[in-house]
């Protein structure tokens, strides 16, 4: 398979331009009561994904936290089976049965969406063991926030990943805060990256404002672990705008430091390394920003007309290969009857 | 037939599926070089390698957690807890990732892993030490939760967990490790499906419902009944979830009467499920209230005869046995 770090860098500008369209979309649909539940967004973090993906093959593992949207959309999962998940529509990508939190595509290899704070972590070493337990030279990348560093999963999972040499990248999205509480109330240690010293793992730090350099340090590192499996950890330093999710308003940081880093806008950034090296007119960056605009607006579109899976169908989900209990409750089947007559009404 | 303990029974079912389906491995602290804690891993490492029999650091959240990413991916785990007292410190990737990974990534991925190892309490060996899991799990949907009394139930259950797509408990009895009893030869197929109970002495007074280290026990005072005339069915649940309660409205239709004997605590515990149902769907056929025998309430106590206390005993048993019958 072809890795993607050889694949035109206008057409990863385009898929961080999609991204940012999406997550934007997604926010006024919250606000408008079309999403339910928690949603983050990870506007400012695109060159993270984007540059972490191009690196690696299509058949590697991708496993990541809640703020998940971008990684499913970086690895190939549509706008509208993305946007359709979080409508709740069968649909979407876990049929409306995940959410914002919880999205996984198995056939373009994204193992979720996971929502409690660095209990992925173990599930990615599992992952790395299954690779090297079959002999293949497949490599996972886990993408954690600052916040989960102080797990135990977290720290369980790299003493495991270094004691049976599992070929994995530990991916911290260092965005400041874990939460709504900054790096240095939550950390010890002076820079995150030191963590990974001490279960022996090598550990860098990457400007995850900037694609190329993501994109360069992760093929670098993926290739080494190809040649020879082992773990490895990469510190990114990267900024969202947002708020921790759609109800913070991140009163906890100044507007002069959100301005800071928008100024160093991961999109704005690609955007003038192409321009400069003629690789992108204005006219064609407006043309990608405006068919991102478009695809996320079909998304929309879509995901408002799709159907919901219909109640009974939710038993089908808890055991694969039939249900192990015969009951269901009364209350099931009268919310049934209520959701049926709504829906007929 | 011949006559094996309830570890070599372990070891056997083990050993076959390892055989079977390269895709199985066993992981857990102390499993291989040692041989295992309770030596039911005996002997493995040596016949298929340390690729497949895996020691691990005390870190059950890690190793846990690292046997469902690799069954997400397709590889068949059994995940050996030292004791089920220790998977509380995974209980969030038992309870919160295997069971709900299906349902959240809308039936994309099912998790076939088997965690194992012994579970309920043992002899002094105090609170933190002594738990008795089966209620906790049994209440999380996606889970599946079976509990071997025999050497031939041991093996045929958790031959069959490991082959089930989904996550299996298989909660060992601690006390029965070295109990004996009869199974079929090694090159006989011994599958014994999930969710089906097991009548293991027939009777017409009253139905002991039991499991795990509640089995002998109800064996042993329907023996004693016998002798006072009172003739009971010992019906052993075999697994906790799924239930078969099919078996357990047959044997109340029969006899009428119902002492559920656990292992557990009273509180929300196993029998009090088993009561429900059984007089939401077949309360005519009552002929008494239904009586539980548990543990008693409290945190295990070290002090040995303060121990006996709080567990279900025969003296309890048969008191609860006698109530239902009116004798």
């Amino acid at each position: 398979m072809q890795p993607r770090e050889q694949r035109d860098e206008v057409e990863m500008l385009s898929l961080m331009l999609l991204i940012r369209r999406f997550e934007e979309r997604a926010s006024q649909q919250y606000q408008a009561q079309k999403i339910g539940g928690f949603c983050h967004l990870y506007i400012g973090q695109e060159a993270v994904v984007t540059g972490a993906v191009a690196a690696v093959r299509d058949d590697d593992y991708i496993i990541t936290a809640y703020r998940d949207h971008a990684h499913a959309l970086a690895r190939g999962t549509s706008a509208n089976a993305c946007m359709a998940e979080l409508f709740g529509k069968a649909t979407g990508c876990c049929r409306g049965l995940g959410g914002s939190m919880h999205f996984f595509d198995k056939k373009n290899h994204m193992y979720g969406g996971h929502a409690i704070v660095g209990a992925h972590v173990p599930l990615a070493v599992g992952m790395a063991f299954a690779s090297k337990y079959r002999g293949e030279d497949r490599v996972t990348l886990c993408f954690f926030g600052d916040g989960a560093i102080n797990q135990g999963a977290f720290h369980e999972a790299l003493n495991l990943a270094a004691l049976f040499k599992l070929p994995i990248v530990f991916i911290c999205e260092n965005n400041l805060f874990a939460m709504g509480t900054s790096v240095k109330r939550s950390t010890s240690l002076k820079q995150i990256v030191d963590r990974a010293e001490g279960y022996d793992i090598p550990g860098e730090i990457v400007d995850g404002m900037n694609f190329r350099e993501v994109r360069d340090k992760v093929a670098e590192i993926v290739d080494s672990i190809r040649k020879e499996p082992h773990p490895a950890f990469l510190e990114v330093r990267t900024y969202r705008y947002r708020g921790h999710s759609m109800s913070d308003p991140a009163s906890y940081r100044t507007k002069e430091e959100l301005e800071k880093y928008r100024l160093d806008d991961p999109i704005t950034r690609l955007r003038a390394q192409l321009t400069r090296e003629g690789k992108l007119t204005n006219e064609q960056f407006d043309q990608l920003d405006q068919r991102a605009k478009e695809t996320v607006l079909a998304a929309v579109k879509f995901a408002e007309q799709s159907p919901e899976l219909p109640v009974e169908k939710m038993y089908d989900y808890v055991y694969f290969n039939g249900p192990a209990t015969s009951e269901r409750s009364a209350a099931a089947s009268v919310e049934s009857v209520a959701v049926a007559a709504t829906e007929a009404g | 037939m011949r006559e094996i303990t309830y570890r070599q029974a372990l070891n056997e079912a083990l050993a076959e599926e390892l055989e079977r389906d390269p895709n199985v491995f066993l992981m857990g602290e102390e499993v291989a070089e040692y041989q295992g804690a309770y030596k039911v891993s005996a002997g493995l490492l040596q016949r298929f390698g340390p690729k497949r029999i895996i020691d691990t650091p005390i870190s059950e959240n890690g190793f846990a957690g690292l046997g469902i990413g690799a069954a997400m991916v397709g590889l068949r785990p059994v995940i050996e807890f030292m004791t089920f007292s220790f998977s509380l410190v995974a209980f969030d990737q038992v309870v919160n990732n295997a069971p709900n990974m299906f349902m959240m990534s809308g039936g994309q991925f099912n998790i076939p892993i088997t965690f194992r190892g012994p579970n309920g309490p043992a002899h002094q060996l105090a609170a933190t030490h002594s738990h008795a899991t089966e209620n906790f799990y049994a209440s999380v949907p996606g889970l599946k939760v079976c509990t071997p009394a025999t050497p031939r139930d041991a093996k045929g259950l958790l031959k069959t967990a490991i082959r089930d797509d989904n996550p299996v408990l298989v909660l060992e009895a601690e006390l029965l490790y070295s109990s004996r009893g009869m199974v079929e030869p090694p090159d006989e197929e011994l599958l014994i499906p999930l969710g089906k109970a097991d009548v293991k002495r027939q009777g017409s007074d009253v139905s002991i419902v039991c499991y795990a280290q509640t089995v002998p026990l109800a064996l042993k005072v329907a023996d004693q009944l016998e002798e006072e005339d009172i003739s009971a069915e010992i019906l052993d649940l075999r697994s906790i979830k799924p239930l078969d309660e099919q078996a357990i409205y047959d044997s109340v239709a029969k006899t009428h009467r119902v002492v559920i004997v656990e292992q557990d605590h009273p509180f929300c515990g196993v029998g009090a499920e088993i009561c429900y149902r059984i007089q939401k769907n077949i309360f005519d056929a009552l002929d008494a209230p239904i009586l539980r025998v548990s543990q008693e309430d409290v945190p295990m106590p070290y002090n040995e005869r303060l121990e006996k206390a709080v567990l279900p005993n025969a003296d309890k048993l048969v008191a609860a046995v006698k109530q239902v019958c009116y004798a």
